[in-house]
């Protein structure tokens, strides 16, 4: 009995880590890669890198990939859509939540209904043209706003349920504005959800290919995204570059996700399970 | 308290216009695009009925072959990934050590870009120097290794199996979440009862864990079908004829060849079969506010 239980115990603890090295090779293969010199990583393989490390190769990516001018376009557009659709979403969820008229019910349903919805991107270039903001950064901004919307509203709706309706109704007989109340005194209310909202947002944004790919045909205007996906097709046999390149594209979604892993896992598991 | 005006309807205007703007009124304006001739050479718009809808659904294009290739992807993806999301999330709720660590590890991959994944598994796959190949022969299963992306045979279960590996990690994360909200007493019960693990994963676990498969399914669903970053960086639709396409890099490809009129027309068949699925998504996602 006790010898069956401890082959069980072994065998499900070899079996976790053998999934897990299988999730970190390809990251690890990244990492390693990005510090040898291009002889050693053609082959692309799991050596340790030899001494000294190829600290040039990021030296190297930045000023041949053009990585500052991307990483500050990333940015901007990620913080600029973050913050907007933060605000848009909590406006809008919150009314929709606390007022449950019919017409609202339906506002609601409309806007979720996005969550499902492709983008008809050929559409979409002609409607963007029509308000100059096609090869622009404003444009990048409001439409991942808008792509990133359903999904926060749908977020920021369950929670504000949660938050008691006493306070507003204390607030509004002590003479607040429907203005001040949202923002003094529910928006401080809402930062769980409001985490949730920007670390997802944040790392939707940064990772987001297709958009940028039809909408930019400026390089100076790139994301990471785009720009390393155009280094891989320039610099395609010097693997430690492109290794390098990667790591720094991936670094700022690494980083937000072991900071932010709570508010993820919360934000993606919410309407998948009860509670 | 009169609620429309302690909570004003302009507060929604903001994301109402911006997401109908951007995002339904494409969708819309392409269905009427898609009955006429638009493309980038000619400037005027002629009425052409259902011809681009013909072109789309004809045997001897390749477009059917696209829309069949779409289906396969979301198909084989969503099970694999549910099935094996379910394996995972049942070996993680057990007593490990690292639990936690493992959860964030398995996780992760799908927190990166799918972009990048696509990209770092072009070498993997590479068959000469490739990781994966590079490892069958050294443990002496030469056999096995092949040319993963270069041949039509291969390339699409390549494509299909590196999407798995990027995103079972998240279903992973939603079943688990499932799993430990089913309440302790029914496992007790049947430890009292004496019943096996199996029986217990077959009884309990399963059953009253459908209603979570069912939202990862139509989330997966809804992925696949809008699959696009994974195939461009890895085979672009290649190798051979259609091989690898799918709609989204279909799509692509007829806008940059300039051809709108039928993009649009295949962005609106997927557009109107996606609302119809997010209609019941929405049932199934808001059911549960409902029972707060």
């Amino acid at each position: 009995m006790n010898a069956k239980k401890l082959v069980t115990k072994i065998a499900v603890n070899l079996l976790a880590w053998i999934i897990s090295i299988i999730s970190l090779i390809p990251l690890l293969l990244i990492f390693l890669n990005s510090f040898k010199d291009s002889a050693h990583a053609s082959d692309m393989n799991l050596k340790l890198p030899t001494l000294p490390l190829a600290w040039d190769n990021f030296a190297n990516v930045i000023s041949k990939g053009k990585l500052i001018t991307s990483f500050f376009n990333s940015a901007i557009y990620s913080l600029g859509s973050v913050a907007l659709c933060a605000i848009l979403a909590a406006a809008c969820a919150y009314v929709l939540s606390r007022n449950n008229t019919k017409l609202n019910k339906a506002i609601y349903m409309y806007i979720v209904l996005g969550i499902a919805m492709p983008i008809n991107y050929v559409a979409l270039l002609k409607i963007m043209s029509f308000f100059h903001l096609i090869n622009s950064r404003p444009g990048i901004i409001l439409l991942y706003t808008a792509v990133q919307l359903p999904f926060s509203v749908f977020l920021m709706h369950g929670f504000v349920a949660k938050i008691p309706v006493d306070l507003d109704e204390a607030a509004t007989l002590d003479g607040c504005s429907p203005v001040q109340l949202f923002f003094s005194i529910v928006f401080p209310l809402l930062k769980p959800a409001l985490a949730t909202v920007i670390v997802l947002t944040f790392l939707n944004t940064w990772n987001e290919f297709v958009s940028p790919l039809y909408l930019l045909s400026n390089s100076d205007k790139w994301p990471m995204t785009l720009s390393v996906y155009n280094f891989f097709g320039m610099y395609q046999t010097n693997w430690n570059l492109i290794c390098a390149d990667i790591l720094l594209t991936s670094f700022p979604v690494i980083l937000v996700y072991l900071l932010g892993q709570k508010y993820i896992v919360s934000g993606m598991t919410s309407g998948a399970v009860k509670g | 308290m009169n609620k429309s005006k302690t909570y004003p309807l302009y507060f929604t205007f903001g994301a109402l216009l911006l997401y109908t703007i951007l995002f339904v009124l494409p969708g819309i304006f392409g269905i009427g695009y898609s009955f006429t001739d638009w493309s980038a050479y000619s400037d005027k718009l002629n009425f052409v009925g259902l011809a681009n809808f013909k072109t789309i659904f004809s045997a001897d294009e390749n477009y059917f072959k696209i829309l069949t290739n779409t289906l396969a992807f979301t198909l084989v993806t969503t099970v694999l990934k549910n099935a094996l999301g379910l394996l995972m999330a049942v070996l993680l709720t057990k007593h490990i050590k690292l639990l936690n660590f493992h959860r964030g590890v398995m996780f992760m991959p799908s927190v990166l870009s799918t972009l990048i994944i696509g990209m770092i598994f072009t070498s993997i796959l590479d068959p000469s120097i490739g990781l994966l190949n590079t490892f069958l022969n050294s443990i002496g299963l030469g056999a096995l290794a092949k040319p993963w992306l270069t041949t039509s045979e291969f390339a699409f279960g390549s494509v299909m199996a590196v999407d798995i590996w990027k995103g079972v990690g998240y279903i992973m994360t939603i079943l688990i979440a499932g799993i430990l909200s089913i309440s302790p007493t029914y496992y007790e019960a049947a430890n009292i009862d004496g019943a096996n693990s199996f029986q217990v994963f077959r009884k309990i676990t399963f059953p009253l864990l459908l209603p979570t498969l069912a939202t990862t399914t139509v989330l997966n669903v809804i992925y696949g079908l809008k699959i696009f970053d994974m195939v461009y960086a890895m085979t672009n639709g290649g190798p051979g004829k259609a091989t690898t396409e799918v709609l989204y890099t279909a799509v692509f490809k007829m806008f940059s060849t300039g051809q709108y009129a039928v993009g649009t027309a295949l962005s609106s068949v997927m557009f109107l079969f996606m609302v119809i699925i997010g209609y019941f998504m929405i049932r199934v996602m808001t059911r549960n506010e409902v029972i707060e």
